[in-house]
């Protein structure tokens, strides 16, 4: 099939697989995940697994793509530069765990939260997109 | 438990898809810096993505059922909250799927860094919630 078509339908595809994948696991209800990160209380570990099997899969994916010269419909991977330790890696990260904490959710699950109909979800987004502008300009673009 | 396993493994599919399709990272807080203009030569695949990523919604409810979601009803918290994870996850480059599963299959020391912290954090944010609201009903 053409490319470019392929190029379309891969990312949709990939789309629909991650977000039943955050739905059957249960990712997308932020109780469960609050549930998963009370360890000093009632911890519910079972979230675990999502991220060990996703991990497991993903990570034989990377090593096959490691002999082959280019995507199946792509000229490049496009393979993620940076390899420092750096306080803006540290301090991002905390304040992401900080914010997912308080709610449960991540930006996957929020995103698709918007198909619930419910109104509290779009406060989140908007902010989540508020939190991205005010890191643009004041820390400076994404790498 | 099998949930969970069998969520995760389409997790990983999608990842691995997107990886060895396009070669492209499925970072979700990547996707949304795509496509709101903050990067703008990646807008393309993200829409796709996206547009899947919300189709995935009502083929679940149809092929499942609707899924449980209880969440804070509290608009600062889900406000707060939501402004920390947009500027953490541009910040860090990367949120739960970028480094948690892509940049931890990789073998990434940076997202392993980003992973233990996230988390950490996460559990000290729930640890500090949950103790205000048992103490002070807050």
């Amino acid at each position: 099939m053409n490319h470019n078509v392929m190029k379309m339908i891969t990312p949709l595809l990939a789309g629909i697989l991650f977000g039943l994948g955050l739905l059957l696991s249960g990712m997308t209800n932020p109780a469960k995940v609050r549930g998963f990160l009370d360890i000093f209380g009632d911890w519910q570990p079972a979230l675990m697994a999502v991220m060990v099997a996703a991990i497991a899969i993903f990570a034989l994916a990377y090593a096959a793509s490691n002999k082959m010269k280019q995507p199946w419909f792509h000229s490049i991977f496009h393979r993620p530069s940076l390899t420092q330790l750096d306080g803006r890696l540290f301090i991002g990260a905390a304040l992401f765990g900080i914010g997912w904490g308080m709610v449960g959710l991540c930006p996957g699950p929020a995103l698709l939260n918007i198909m619930t109909g419910q109104e509290d979800i779009l406060i989140f987004i908007l902010a989540l997109l508020v939190g991205n502008r005010i890191a643009h300009f004041s820390v400076g673009p994404a790498k | 438990m099998w949930n969970e396993l069998a969520g995760g493994a389409l997790i990983g599919i999608a990842a691995a898809v997107l990886w060895l399709g396009i070669g492209r990272i499925g970072g979700i807080s990547g996707v949304v810096a795509n496509l709101f203009l903050l990067r703008q030569g990646h807008r393309y695949w993200s829409l796709y993505f996206f547009i899947g990523l919300l189709s995935a919604y009502p083929l679940y409810v149809y092929l499942v059922g609707t899924p449980d979601m209880q969440m804070t009803d509290n608009k600062v918290i889900l406000a707060a909250a939501g402004i920390l994870v947009g500027m953490g996850t541009y910040i860090g480059n990367g949120c739960t799927s970028g480094h948690g599963v892509c940049g931890n299959g990789r073998l990434s020391v940076r997202s392993m860094v980003a992973t233990c912290t996230f988390m950490a954090f996460g559990m000290l944010a729930v640890l500090i919630m949950n103790t205000l609201t048992n103490s002070f009903g807050v």
